[in-house]
């Protein structure tokens, strides 16, 4: 597994995409710290980018790349490897070589503002976190899409598709939801829906960190309790822990039924 | 006020003049405050040297004065410390500590009934039930205390400052910190209420009702478990106060009922859950206030008429203005909102657009308090764009239409 690993992360990390997207964060996070002056500032709207973001990048390339190395993949098999050594192999090293350059891509910028030495250092790494995590469990649904889907177009319509039903729609029925149910305690349910998608949960962690005197001020006893500063930090980020596994295995065992 | 501090002045140079010192210690003839007391005529000064002293309940029925060296009065829970019962009273330089808890009689520290002059000052509070406690008094100076209570829950706790019925109080450069309401304040007017700091009490950090044309400033409120609550009263003045860090589902940095003919200037707003709550309060001037990370900077439920909001600084807020309401008769002009995207194309400091600071999702959490869960999110900023092209739900009739470009005031640090 390790050799695929290697062998996807270095093919990636030499494409042009993974430049583009280096440049893309670099220039975000350079051009955020420019006009804001304040590295303060310049987190709280990167989260704000990085939660929507990356998910989407993380769908499209898990989706494209399968397709786009498929008949590696063909080759592959044909040799004696497990099935899932080369899946999972190629899935990291995917994962792996996005989330660098996004790290990169972010984190350069910030370490010559002098990040390093400010109290933000920790929001700025839970930024990463975040992103990291998002790609791969984004990734890691993606590819488990292009898997299930022989047709390219297909599949990343799929993908996209996913995203755009996390990222807005999800919303969008949570809140008529809300809205209808309204005369009735809704306290636990909103908790529930927010921990079964992975954006909104990275969502209500940049609300800890920023806006916690409108989230603890309005919603009842449960909601202090939960999202109380780090009792809320360690469940949302075990949630999202889940969130990455479960794909995988889904992976794993789709791979090994796959006829190809 | 002045006149008031002539008066003392002369009363107490009056004193020196003809009155004699008494001088109490632990080893001395006289080792018992209330003996002092007893043997003492009238504008004496009794001198209570450093030590600690176990009494309770001690009558102060004579004008008098007296001077502590920090010696230390411990109450043991055996009932209150002083009780003032007489005019022309001064306290001063003692620590009292450990009052009784009472659930049927209100014990303090301090009490003074129908006293008039009196000054207390530089007096620390240790573990008391209330700790300065006046009823129909007038005329007094409260200053430099330090009130410390260790209370966890509101019903065994006791206001640190509580006045009852009194008129033309001072009170001055007081701290305290963990009671039940710090400064508690009913039919009281005329007093002044100056550099405080309240925080950590467990209900409001000042409270109070029924007391008209008095003065706050420069008082510290923060961390208090409901903020500040002000109510029923007339011709009153908050300004240049701070509101800090208080969170809750009902805590507000300022919570004003039913008041009437306010100036609320220069006070500094940061980090409540809802910064000021206005209900029912008519013809109240907000100037100058600076409104920065609060959940809701202002939050005005019905029956407030003729209020103007000027040159205030409403900055990063969740939401800066919540309104209930089908009318308004408020005037929103010249803040500066840090939500505003307008242009100064004539470059007079005044947006050219004009603003409206509801947004259709605050609208929406006034109604679904859970939807709070979904700020930030693409939906919903998707939803407030289109609200704001064309808005249908939220009152187009709020809105300030010469908002500035700049933030107008500047934020004092201490």
């Amino acid at each position: 597994m390790y050799k695929i690993l290697r062998y996807s992360f270095y093919d990636l990390i030499r494409s042009k995409w993974c430049y583009i997207y280096f440049g893309f964060y670099f220039i975000l996070s350079s051009s955020l710290l420019f006009l804001n002056n304040s590295l303060a500032k310049s987190i709280i709207t990167l989260m704000n980018v990085i939660v929507v973001l990356t998910p989407l990048i993380g769908s499209i390339f898990g989706a494209m790349y399968y397709y786009s190395s498929k008949e590696f993949v063909e080759l592959l098999l044909a040799q004696p490897i497990k099935r899932n050594t080369v899946f999972l192999g190629q899935y990291i090293g995917l994962s792996l070589s996005l989330s660098v350059s996004l790290l990169l891509g972010l984190s350069i910028p910030f370490i010559v503002y002098g990040m390093l030495i400010s109290p933000e250092i920790t929001n700025f790494i839970s930024v990463i976190i975040i992103g990291v995590l998002l790609t791969f469990i984004f990734t890691a649904i993606s590819y488990y899409i292009a898997l299930s889907n022989d047709d390219n177009i297909k599949g990343i319509g799929i993908a996209i598709l996913f995203w755009l039903f996390m990222a807005v729609i999800y919303d969008g029925i949570f809140l008529i939801c809300l809205l209808t149910l309204k005369e009735y305690p809704l306290e636990n349910f909103s908790l529930f829906s927010i921990l079964i998608n992975p954006i909104d949960l990275s969502r209500i962690l940049i609300i800890l960190k920023l806006d916690i005197s409108a989230l603890l001020g309005y919603t009842g006893a449960v909601f202090q309790g939960f999202f109380g500063r780090k009792m809320g930090i360690l469940i949302i980020g075990s949630v999202l822990m889940l969130w990455t596994i479960i794909p995988i295995i889904m992976i794993n065992i789709k791979s090994k039924r796959k006829d190809f | 006020m002045k006149s008031l501090l002539t008066t003392i002045i002369c009363l107490f140079s009056i004193n020196i003049i003809y009155s004699s010192v008494i001088i109490v210690c632990n080893k001395c003839d006289i080792s018992d405050i209330s003996i002092a007391i007893d043997k003492a005529k009238n504008h004496d000064t009794i001198i209570i040297k450093k030590g600690t002293y176990y009494e309770f309940d001690i009558e102060i029925n004579k004008p008098i004065k007296i001077i502590g060296e920090n010696s230390i009065i411990d109450v043991e829970f055996n009932g209150g410390g002083f009780n003032i019962k007489s005019d022309s009273v001064y306290l001063s330089n003692l620590k009292i500590n450990n009052i009784k808890r009472s659930y049927t009689k209100d014990i303090a520290g301090i009490v003074a009934y129908k006293s008039d002059h009196f000054v207390i000052e530089n007096i620390e509070f240790n573990n008391p039930f209330f700790a300065i406690f006046l009823q129909k008094s007038r005329n007094g100076i409260i200053r430099n205390n330090i009130i410390k209570g260790v209370n966890n829950d509101v019903l065994n706790s006791g206001n640190g400052i509580h006045l009852w019925d009194s008129k033309n109080i001072e009170i001055e450069n007081n701290k305290i910190i963990n009671m039940r309401d710090g400064i508690y304040l009913e039919f009281v007017s005329a007093a002044s209420i100056n550099n405080n700091i309240s925080e950590k009490n467990l209900r409001y950090g000042l409270h109070f009702m029924f007391s008209n044309e008095n003065k706050y400033s420069n008082n510290i409120f923060i961390n208090n478990a409901a903020g500040v609550a002000v109510m029923f009263s007339k011709n009153i003045i908050i300004h240049s106060n701070r509101f800090e860090n208080n969170w809750g589902s009902s805590s507000y940095g300022l919570l004003l009922k039913e008041i009437y003919d306010a100036k609320i200037q220069n006070n500094y707003f940061y980090q409540n859950t809802i910064g000021i709550a206005v209900e029912g309060s008519n013809r109240i001037n907000y100037n100058h206030n600076i409104f920065k990370q609060n959940g809701w900077a202002t939050k005005i439920s019905g029956g407030c008429y003729e209020n103007i909001f000027t040159d205030n600084d409403y900055l990063n807020n969740t939401f800066d203005l919540s309104y209930k309401g089908r009318e308004n008769d408020n005037v929103f002009s010249g803040n500066y909102w840090s939500n505003y995207v307008g242009y100064d194309l004539n470059h007079d400091g005044i947006g050219d657009v004009a603003f409206m600071p509801i947004k259709l999702f605050s609208y929406i959490v006034n109604s679904v308090p859970e939807a709070i869960t979904l700020h930030r999110s693409l939906f919903v900023e998707l939803i407030n764009f289109s609200e704001k092209v064309a808005p249908i739900f939220t009152p187009k009739y709020i809105m300030d239409k010469e908002p500035k470009i700049k933030p107008i005031n500047y934020v004092i640090n201490y």
